[in-house]
């Protein structure tokens, strides 16, 4: 017998499930019976990256909750069961499937659905909304046969549609009403530099227009007939012309409701109800209906508040966002419109580089009351927090904004703040609970992340967040140590300077000028690989044989008995019928272990050490080269076949990939590097998944960068669309040299990019804009490294000296007897130590 | 008695870093340092890897301690004492080793 009273949530969205997640965190918990109904499938997931579904999330990815979270915490969950009326009197909820539930407490966060304007024809074929992952797979199922897709709304949520319909392929238009994009958060001019912007991507935009008619297209399915008598044929239509709040339930139960929608809440989310709340989308407060997840996650907490007897009340949000739509930064901070008072403006324009800047000063040009960021959002974090906590602006607010001089001040530092300064506000944690987190321990942002969970959200305040924690570790005394050993006191971006400033060309000279000691594991193949990118010698010349990982000195990969694996280059995995038999001919010879790698080549296992140069004599004999394997290098550039065979391709992907394998090979750099090449977006490369990823669209190459699958996947970012071959190499080329200087030791690109201070917007600035002047030197860099390119294991295999350190014994002929094979499914494998025990007993009987 | 084996040239040797040769069935690391004119040899033998492979690591210093690292998992063996640096009570064996004129001799 359940003695509790219950509380019932209705609408497992996200902000239903932060108010769950958070009540199951205070002693509220358990006064409470809990039961929740969810319309959905599926439970709450992340509406706010929903676009990413098409960028190769899926729904799992997306979820909001944790596996068994319901089960864990007592909460009854009714999956796919929607409640459709509510009984004050009885104090009971129904459910569609007729299940009557009695409350105690009830709360309504049943959010809001997409506005589809009352057009004649809107409910015809192929016109969807952008709300639900369902909605989702309906787009997906008609861009299969379509060409052409349409968004009705040019605002946040319509830029992010279009997003969607150009991963999948679409020509994209936006329709838009208003004669600007992003009207609510843009001025006029912001809102045309994001046009351009997104036209430049491809998308047409398309303003001032109201759609009178949909009807029956001629080329298309559908076609969209405009009051100014234009027409757009397209075959699918995407309506996000706004929300509306889910508000039938309190409407049918008598609950107070805005004039036009929205249950009416006051500053204790209660509604004209004491005993219901509405939190999130679905409510009106202060005649506002918020239309982000922060205000309604606040709304959540201050219920928890409330039901714990505690003083606490929503007085709003701050509407301040930002984003990146479809690759571009905008960002709208309070008064974006100087709507207030004597306000005064400073804007700043450069249409060369794309980005605009627009401040709203108070009358008395102390504080700032607004910003508008378009192109470049980099101080959106230090303008957010001028706004937010009225922190006096510096003499002439608008070095804010200006580009970058000797003496403009510094990005807002963490110690300006107060300890009340919100900084992460989709979970509003202040500057004061990072720093008790990092009085408690947190020494890096991935612990801080994990313990109070700031900059989990959008991730907009992730930079604010790292330097807050630098802030508060340099306070408490903690000194961070960047050293790379303790033989040399640099990072490895400082030694990558000296040595190529310096023009120093061996670890011992580098050791006798800036370092101590004799080195160690770590610094000389770090040096080694340094030197590498610098001047691309030969790794095995005496004076850097000493520094390589045992992998680079015998250009092989070891493996745990001691021997080796051997990998020739298949450049972008095409290999021809007589190569292929020589593979085969040279590993049945040698008794290889033969398997196909996930990079599209082939690795003979089990080589000893002293086979390594007679295999490879037989191998470049046959036409191969060496694959690099082992090495941080270049590894392969994956491909499918293009448009070349498959009946989907839209360019030749396989003689992209090839090119660019043949052109980066040999690039020594700080890890690994993989490549992809898909030619056409169903992505049969993979190209998402690898440092450098290229899609062929109709309009061009699109380039994705600092992907990674293995131990921690991450999804390359779109890093610039439609290019040319020739303009794609050459952002590959900048965008590797610039890896290549400024990466920590073993730092994959993925990591690399997640610790660049400006991230994805910055690494665009300096490799497409060119921002910091370099591009000429990194060209320069690269092809410097592809004109030196030699085949490693052709310069060893001529060279006496070398093959001297390609036996086991320095004298004996005998092979090590530590290594024994057995056989297992036909081909040859190490044995284990009770086999070669066995082995042993064998041999000496 | 100890006595001393020629096993090689200091030309077979490598700068800075190590060879293995065989001496009476047994696998001995042999690390040379030119700059110093020293040799030290140890068991080619790694025993957290249970694989002969010392004498391809990577030489160096911790804390002014001559070290080997193994090149498969990188525990450092002392290349005067033979101690495993990283596990407690792990070592490997130290042989007696000179140059002389121009071969490398050594004692198991």
């Amino acid at each position: 017998m359940n003695t509790k009273p219950t509380l019932v949530v209705i609408g497992n969205g996200m902000v239903g499930q932060h108010f769950l997640a958070n009540l199951v965190l205070s002693p509220m918990k358990d006064e409470y019976h809990i039961v929740t109904f969810c319309e959905e499938p599926r439970p709450a997931y992340d509406r706010v990256h929903l676009s990413e579904f098409f960028s190769g999330k899926t729904a799992e990815d997306l979820s909001l909750v944790e596996p068994g979270f319901f089960e864990q915490h007592g909460i009854t969950l009714h999956l796919g069961d929607k409640a459709v009326s509510i009984d004050r009197a009885s104090k009971t909820v129904m459910s569609a499937r007729g299940i009557e539930i009695a409350y105690d407490k009830l709360v309504l966060a049943t959010g809001s659905y997409p506005f589809v304007p009352p057009v004649p024809g809107h409910d015809r074929p192929q016109c969807l909304v952008y709300r639900t992952i369902e909605d989702l797979v309906a787009m997906q199922a008609a861009a299969q046969s379509g060409k052409v897709g349409v968004v009705v709304g040019g605002g946040l949520l319509g830029l992010e549609a279009a997003k969607a319909l150009t991963d999948l392929g679409l020509k994209t238009h936006v329709v838009e009403f208003a004669p600007r994009l992003m009207a609510v958060q843009l001025d006029e001019a912001g809102g045309a530099l994001l046009r351009r912007k997104i036209e430049d991507l491809g998308v047409t935009v398309h303003t001032n227009k109201n759609t009178s008619l949909i009807t029956d297209g001629e080329n298309c399915v559908n076609k969209m007939c405009f009051a100014d008598g234009t027409e757009l044929e397209t075959d699918l239509v995407l309506f996000s012309a706004g929300i509306r709040p889910r508000d039938e339930l309190a409407r049918l139960c008598g609950l107070d409701m805005g004039a036009r929608g929205g249950i009416s809440i006051n500053n204790q989310c209660q509604t004209s109800d004491a005993d219901i709340y509405a939190i999130g989308e679905c409510a009106l407060w202060n005649g506002m209906i918020y239309g982000l997840v922060a205000p309604g996650y606040a709304m959540a907490r201050t219920v928890i508040a409330h039901l714990a007897g505690k003083y606490a009340s929503f007085m709003g949000a701050d509407m301040s966002t930002k984003l990146k739509l479809m690759g571009v930064d905008v960002a709208s901070i309070g008064d974006a419109h100087a709507k207030s008072q004597g306000a005064l403006v400073y804007s700043y324009q450069n249409d060369d580089s794309g980005i605009y800047k627009r401040l709203v000063v108070s009358q008395d040009k102390q504080f700032l009351l607004g910003a508008v960021l378009v192109g470049d959002a980099s101080s959106y974090g230090t303008l957010l927090q001028y706004c937010l906590n009225g922190i006096e602006l510096p003499e002439n607010p608008e070095t804010l904004i200006l580009p970058a001089s000797a003496d403009a001040p510094v990005a807002l530092g963490a110690d300006a703040l107060p300890g009340s300064a919100q900084i992460c506000s989709c979970f509003d944690i202040s500057k004061e609970a990072i720093c008790q987190a990092v009085s408690a321990g947190c020494t890096t942002v991935d612990q801080l992340k994990a313990e109070t969970k700031a900059a989990t959200g959008c991730g907009g305040c992730a930079s604010l967040v790292k330097s807050v924690l630098n802030a508060e570790l340099t306070q408490q005394g903690y000194t961070v140590n960047t050293d790379l050993c303790e033989h040399f006191a640099y990072t490895r971006q400082d030694l990558f300077s000296l040595v190529k400033v310096g023009g120093i060309k061996t670890f011992a000279d580098l050791l006798a000028q800036h370092g101590k000691g004799k080195g160690c594991e770590i610094c000389k193949p770090a040096v080694a690989s340094i030197l590498a990118s610098c001047w691309n010698d030969y790794i095995l010349k005496p004076e850097h044989a000493h520094l390589q990982d045992t992998n680079d000195a015998f250009l092989a990969n070891i493996q745990k008995d001691g021997t080796y694996s051997v990998v020739p280059r298949v450049a972008g995995g095409e290999i021809t019928p007589d190569k292929l038999i020589a593979l085969g001919q040279v590993a049945k010879k040698y008794q290889l272990y033969t398997k196909i790698t996930g990079g599209q080549r082939v690795d003979l296992f089990g080589a000893r050490l002293e086979q390594l140069p007679p295999i490879w004599a037989e191998l470049i004999a046959a036409g191969f080269e060496t694959g690099h394997a082992y090495g941080k290098s270049l590894r392969t550039v994956k491909s499918c076949v293009g448009s070349v065979w498959c009946r989907y391709g839209v360019d030749d992907s396989a003689a992209l990939a090839i090119e660019l394998e043949n052109r980066y090979k040999g690039l020594r750099s700080p890890h690994k590097l993989k490549f992809g090449v898909s030619g056409c977006t169903r992505e049969c490369a993979e190209a998402q998944s690898k440092d450098i990823g290229v899609i062929a669209t109709e309009n061009g190459w699109n380039l994705y960068v600092c992907g990674n699958g293995g131990m921690r996947p991450r999804h390359a970012d779109l890093f610039a669309t439609a290019l040319d071959k020739a303009t794609l190499i050459q952002y590959i080329d900048r965008l590797l040299g610039f890896y290549v200087r400024t990466a920590d030791r073993l730092q994959r690109t993925s990591v690399w990019l997640e610790a660049l201070e400006g991230g994805l917007g910055y690494l665009k600035a300096v490799v497409i804009d060119d921002k910091l002047g370099i591009c000429g030197q990194l060209e320069e860099h690269i092809q410097q490294v592809v004109d030196s390119y030699q085949c490693e294991w052709q310069t060893t295999l001529q060279d006496e000296d070398k093959l001297k350190r390609f036996r086991h014994f320095v004298n004996s002929d005998r092979s090590d007897d530590n290594v024994v094979f057995v056989e297992e499914r036909g081909q040859l494998r190490p044995a284990d130590a009770n086999e070669r025990k066995h082995y042993q007993i064998v041999e000496t009987v | 008695m100890t006595t001393w084996q020629t096993v090689c040239e200091v030309t077979d040797l490598q700068a800075d870093a190590g060879v293995c040769a065989l001496v009476d069935g047994v696998q001995v690391a042999i690390f040379y340092l030119p700059a110093e004119a020293a040799v030290f040899a140890l068991g080619n033998y790694d025993p957290l890897a249970d694989a002969n492979v010392l004498a391809r690591g990577i030489i160096g210093d911790i804390g002014g301690e001559l070290v080997v690292a193994s090149p498969l998992y990188k525990q450092h063996f002392s290349l005067s004492t033979g101690a495993c640096l990283e596990a407690d009570g792990v070592a490997v064996p130290v042989y007696p080793v000179r140059i002389a004129g121009a071969g490398v001799q050594v004692c198991v």
